[in-house]
């Protein structure tokens, strides 16, 4: 069975609903507090996908993720290493990463997005919104055809909740900028009604450079968004529904940001079986 | 020596929060500043050297893709001439210091203190415009901080760009004191009075001397000397006595003897305590009604922190809500993020404890924005308290990850000098804990007491009493504090943990009156508790053992825990990072027993403790007020509905709504604005209780203060009325209507009034405000007990005035009922906008003549006599009559009628959707006039839409009670016909406008 690891502690609160969305993609998910992978009770490599999910780690102080890849990046664990190094090495095995919102966040300033060169350095950063205010809102969402990643699989757009207040991702250069667009490492943009990508407000609820919304890694391997895929479980959390079910006769209930835990999960059961 | 670093954005960055702050300067102070550059500060106290601040400051506090960063130096600029830095007054929480901390700590590998404050942070904000030191000083304290917290720092640069500014450090200086002082109370009358008001114990003159008595009581001297204690009491039990007596923690008034005389009908009447006779009575009656009928679903009300209910199987609901006015006034920030937090740990020490919170919720009554009367002494302006309480239920819930899913905001005049902040949450708890009642609270003599969580200071002193007494401008600044969320938040994760693994054999939560409240309370249990003030975690030296006792600080829950869970409980702690400390034990001495090392701080008899406290009499006294209603010109429905849509208190609260997560955990499935384009305001909220099935709960809020200007007791039973039928419009049922059907209704009742105690000169109409509130009472016990839905928790604040200057500004008598309700199929649920062109469209339930206190006399500035009046028979049939269209699903859409009428609701049903809607006011059937039907707010009806197949069918089950007044139309256009003349035909996109524009925050 395919095993997801969903992190939690010091303010990260979104661990229930992603460890429901693994279950509901028929992975086993088990939901642990950082600091016992930090004192080794948990090992990261017993796992296929490791999962870092929103909330307000440290409460958004210095700035958002930063405390908490903080500690994963310098805090020395009994054996004597860091976490960032036993992540390095989750990687090269081949392994699987998501991050949403906060998750997200930990993702860039830990420099596992976009990670260009392979340096795990940070070379974006996600910004206060222009707004200047955390807002919650549902966004159109579209997936770039020319991504490449096994979560994206067959999804071209999405409606997801976005809820929060640093979200602008912004690129350290030009440069950087360029590569992204090259290696169509930004797999998700802001929409408006219409589908196309869009800058302005409120569709693009932060201001995100080249519209962004999320980022995979060049190898696929790493995934992180700022909406919340695990927050779309049922149908019945879309704001619409109501008016769906009215006027659709083939009414599905199943939420569409289950599909990126399908495609995950689905994926890694392909290549172990 | 102190280091220091300073971030401040790269010139390419755009500065958001300095464009925020240059823009409210100008729109709420008319102050120009020119740009504005924000900046962080963090003074550090560590000794480091210069190399490791250097790289502590590049790889943990910079962001390298936005900062620049400055490091022992202070930003210097030939551009901004003015500046403002706000740092935290010493012993403030200061959230950003403490993970400064955090990160240091990592970072360089070391054991530290991180629980004492060595990293300080504050804000820098710099004007390009040279603004003179008055106008930075408004600026300050409008819209960046509050003297009662913040240190200000402000000036500017001289004629080469530097800014001579030395950073604050907010450091506390104290030394360890264990001073344990004697209090004489051997006083006259009047030196009594004085002495209750100089230790602000808000005890009366009768209280005082009952105080007196016991201790002048010879078992007591002789029990005294044999502890080698003197016959005076000593300054810890005095403070005890004024917290666990204060109107806060006792209820003195609503457990009152109150003579009533209703002057309009003759009646005279003597009342032995409203709590009894109401709200304990109310729920008595509703109990036996559902047992009788095998409806069990009722487990504990009012016997602890929060009402509980059967859920499911398997799990219980708890609910609680709480008001946090006075400190609100104060520092609205804090008021409310310690309101929310605060209520949050209720359900958190119900019974055993651990409950996991599933929503919150906000009722906020402010004065308008544009308030432009002078501001009194200490009186806020209410723009400032609505901002900073907005701000504080957003952090409260969002950084706790905890939705916010439905709320109210009423606005009027009268809550200009403290605003109304209620706070709800409801949480989910286990049914038991590996086979142990979850609800229940067993403590035995031996058991140990531990506190978890957030460290004592001198935060929040005397809160409990202070919230008993009118606000004036020498209200202590100790009862002031910040919450914080991180730190709650870790809390609440070990106490979920730790209940689950069954080392928590109860808790409860340390709220007003801090330990001496909680654990004087859990002591009943036992018959006693031991307790070491020595051991008590501190922020800082230099807090007295009474201070330590009574502090409110935040975060922080008491628990009883046996001995053998003692060492797996505090190896839970450690892995979790918080800190758990063990403070004493209980038992069965009959005494609560205070030390400080060997010092003998307190020996309080647990009787007197809580039984000592005489019974107050009060006086109420009715009189009719002489109403009649105005004779208004009506004909430009047009102007009249847009002014209605874009008036305080029916306009959109997007811009506030946006600012709560209303969806973490992902259960949320009738969210406050819902449809095409999410917009669509909602009746109530919806929520599944888990992943694994779409049984869930329904909440909404009734409260309706303007109506009691005319008519108390309708305003009760309206504000009842209100919040019911907001839950059967998203489809909800009512309890009781047949045998186990496990509907769970619970509710909480919540009492706001302004000081009703008669006195000659102070307080002439006090008697007429204590009649009022008894009246409501009354609403509450007919509505509730003929619907069978039960009070299970609730509150009340009875002095809700403002006094300054000579000038007392008073709430309204306010009462807000806060209910949930059992949902067995979410799916099933009916949102309020309309779906599609052709669907046919009815109102439910009859309109009277009944304008009386509308939104409509309001904006003609009349209060009118016609106030309206619940016809609870009628309501009732309706409702059932509801529940069964939802049954065969014949309901599309529905909307409950409320403030502003008929064309108000068809205008919330169009708006957010990309249809409009015609409406011929000849199908009501009425010979009212056409202004009535269109905008009195008449209770007990519905605005909804029906397929055309099912017309038939949703008029068998409605029996006459279904208007047919007109269809959903493709033409996005409200149109009202009175017969053959069009008397309104308006484009939605027009009146969405007028919605959306009303409140600008």
């Amino acid at each position: 069975m395919v095993k997801a690891l969903v992190i939690t502690g010091f303010g990260i609160n979104c661990e229930e609903e992603m460890s429901a969305a693994f279950e509901l993609a028929g992975a086993k998910a088990t939901i642990v507090h950082l600091n016992e992978i930090l004192q080794e009770d948990v090992s990261i490599h017993d796992f296929d996908i490791l999962s870092f999910p929103g909330g307000f780690s440290f409460g958004d102080d210095l700035a958002s993720g930063k405390v908490m890849a903080n500690k994963i990046k310098y805090k020395r664990l009994p054996s004597g290493g860091v976490l960032i190094d036993e992540i390095k090495l989750f990687l090269s095995n081949g392994h699987f990463i998501i991050g949403v919102c906060n998750g997200f966040q930990m993702l860039v300033r830990m420099g596992l997005l976009p990670n260009l060169g392979l340096q795990f350095e940070p070379q974006a950063t996600l910004s206060n919104n222009n707004s200047a205010k955390f807002e919650d809102r549902w966004v159109k969402c579209l997936v770039n055809p020319k991504s490449k990643s096994p979560f994206l699989k067959g999804v071209s757009h999405i409606d997801l909740p976005a809820r929060h207040g640093e979200g602008k991702l912004i690129f350290i250069d030009e440069e950087v900028k360029e590569q992204i667009e090259q290696g169509a490492l930004n797999c998700m943009s802001y929409c408006s009604p219409d589908g196309t990508p869009t800058d302005e407000y409120p569709y693009n609820p932060n201001g995100a450079e080249l519209n962004c919304a999320g980022l995979i890694s060049t190898d696929g391997q790493v995934f992180g968004l700022m909406p919340h895929p695990e927050a779309f479980l049922s149908k019945y959390n879309h704001p619409n529904w109501a008016n769906m079910k009215r006027n659709s006769d083939s009414f599905n209930e199943e939420g569409d940001g289950l599909v990126f835990f399908k495609n995950i999960v689905e994926h890694i059961q392909t290549k172990t079986t | 020596m102190n280091s220091s670093i300073q971030l401040v954005l790269k010139p390419h960055i755009k500065d958001v929060k300095g464009i925020r702050v240059q823009k409210q300067c100008l729109d709420q102070l008319g102050i120009e500043t020119g740009a504005v550059k924000s900046s962080s500060f963090f003074l550090i106290d560590y000794p480091a050297s210069e190399d490791a601040i250097h790289s502590y400051a590049k790889d943990c506090i910079l962001d390298i893709v936005t900062d620049e960063v400055l490091v022992n130096e202070i930003y210097q600029s030939t551009i901004y001439k003015s500046f403002i830095a706000v740092a935290q007054l010493p012993g403030v929480t200061d959230d950003e210091g403490i993970s400064a901390q955090m990160a240091w700590v990592d970072y360089f590998n070391k054991e530290a203190d991180v629980n004492t404050q060595h990293i300080f942070s504050q804000k820098v904000y710099y004007f390009e415009n040279h603004i003179p030191e008055e106008a930075l000083q408004k600026i300050a304290v409008r819209l960046l901080g509050n003297p009662l917290i913040n240190k200000f720092s402000i000036g500017h640069s001289d004629n080469s760009g530097i800014f001579n500014w030395e950073p604050y450090m907010p450091k506390v200086i104290m030394t360890a004191d264990d001073t344990v002082n004697l209090i004489n109370i051997d006083l006259s009358d009047d030196a009594l009075v004085k002495l209750s008001k100089e230790m602000v114990l808000a005890l009366n003159l009768q209280e005082m001397k009952a105080i007196v008595d016991h201790y002048n009581d010879p078992s007591i001297i002789a029990d005294r000397e044999q502890k080698g204690l003197s016959k005076q009491p000593t300054d810890c039990e005095m403070e005890i006595l004024g917290q666990t007596w204060s109107e806060h923690c006792k209820h003195k008034e609503f457990n009152a003897i109150i003579h009533y005389k209703n002057k309009e009908t003759g009646e005279e009447i003597t009342i032995n305590s409203l709590f009894k006779t109401f709200i304990k009575g109310t729920t008595s009656v509703v109990q036996s009604s559902l047992e009788e009928n095998k409806n069990d679903w009722l487990v504990k009300v009012f016997s602890d922190n929060a009402g509980v209910v059967k859920a499911t199987d398997d799990r219980l609901f708890v609910w609680k809500v709480e008001t946090h006015n006075s400190p609100s006034a104060l520092d609205p920030y804090g008021g409310a993020i310690t309101g929310i937090l605060g209520n949050n740990r209720d359900p958190l020490g119900t019974g055993v404890g651990g409950g996991k919170l599933l929503f919150n919720t906000n009722v906020l009554c402010f004065g308008p924005p544009s308030y432009d009367k002078p501001l009194l002494k200490g009186q806020l302006h209410p723009r400032q308290i609505m901002e900073g309480v907005v701000s504080g239920i957003e952090d409260g819930g969002n950084k706790s990850g905890v939705p916010t899913v439905n709320g109210s905001i009423v606005f009027d005049e009268r809550y200009s000098g403290k605003p109304l902040v209620y706070c709800g949450t409801g949480a989910l708890m286990p049914y038991d804990y590996n086979g142990k009642a979850s609800w229940e609270k067993p403590i035995d003599h031996g058991d140990r007491i531990l506190v978890v969580g957030g460290r004592v200071g001198k935060d929040g002193i005397h809160g409990a009493t202070f919230s008993s007494i009118e606000i004036d401008e020498h209200s202590p600044s100790s009862a002031v504090q910040i919450g914080s969320p991180i730190t709650q938040k870790k809390v609440s994760d070990f106490m979920v943990k730790a209940c689950a693994l069954g080392l928590v054999k109860c808790s409860t939560d340390n709220g007003a009156g801090g330990l001496s409240s909680s654990i004087g309370e859990l002591a009943t249990i036992s018959g006693g508790a031991i307790v070491q003030l020595d051991r008590v975690p501190l922020k800082y030296a230099g807090l007295k053992p009474w201070e330590i006792f009574v502090s409110e600080s935040q975060e922080r829950m008491s628990l009883v825990i046996e001995q053998d869970c003692v060492e797996p409980l505090m190896n839970l702690a450690k892995d979790m990072e918080v800190e758990l400390t063990d403070i004493g034990s209980f038992t069965n001495s009959g005494y609560l027993d205070v030390r400080f090392g060997t010092k003998q701080v307190a020996y309080l008899q647990m009787d007197f403790l809580h039984e000592g406290v005489p019974q107050k009499i009060m006086y109420a006294e009715w009189e009719k007020p002489v109403l009649k209603e105005p004779k208004l010109h009506i004909d430009n429905h047009e102007s009249i509905l847009k002014d209605l849509l874009g008036s305080l208190n029916i306009c959109s609260r997007e811009s506030i709504i946006r600012q709560y997560d209303h969806e973490v955990k992902g259960r949320t499935i009738i969210k406050p604005l819902m449809g095409e384009r999410g917009t669509s305001p909602q009746d109530a909220a919806v929520m599944r209780f888990g992943f694994d099935s779409f049984e869930g709960v329904a909440v909404s809020n009734g409260i309706l203060p303007r109506y009691g200007d005319i008519d108390a007791y309708e305003m009760s039973a309206g504000a009842f009325d209100e919040a019911v039928r907001q839950i059967i419009s998203v489809g909800g049922t009512l309890p009781n209507l047949s045998a186990n059907d496990g509907v769970f209704w619970s509710v909480n009742d919540n009492f706001c009034v302004p000081d009703s105690e008669f006195h000659p000169e102070n307080n002439p109409d006090g008697k007429m405000k204590l009649a009022k509130l008894v009246q409501m009472c009354q609403g509450l016990y007919d509505m509730a007990t003929y619907f069978d839905i039960p009070l299970t928790s609730g509150k009340d604040s009875m002095k809700n005035d403002f006094k300054a200057e000579g000038v007392k500004i008073s709430v309204p008598p306010t009462i807000l009922y806060s209910m949930t309700a059992k949902v067995n199929d979410v799916r099933n649920t009916i949102t309020s906008d309309f779906k599609k062109a052709g669907d046919i469209v009815y109102q439910l339930g009859e309109t009277y003549n009944e304008l009386g206190a509308s939104e409509l006399y309001k904006l003609f500035g009349v209060l009118g006599a016609n106030v309206p009046v619940v016809r609870k028979e009628k309501a009732k049939e309706l409702y059932i009559s509801c529940t069964n269209a939802n049954k065969d699903r014949l309901i599309l859409s529905s909307h409950d009628m409320s403030d502003g009428g008929l064309v108000v609701t068809l205008a919330e049903s169009c708006i957010g959707t990309s249809l409009g809607v015609d409406i011929d006011l000849k199908g009501l059937n009425s010979q009212l006039d056409d202004a009535t039907l269109m905008y009195a707010e008449s209770h007990s009806r519905f605005i909804v839409s029906v397929s055309p197949e099912n017309v038939a069918a949703f008029e068998a089950v409605m029996k006459n009670r279904a208007y047919k007044i007109g269809v959903v139309t493709q033409t996005p256009s409200l149109v009202i016909r009175s017969g053959g003349t069009t008397i309104l035909n308006v484009a939605v996109s027009e009146l969405e406008e007028s919605w959306k524009n009303g409140l600008v925050l």
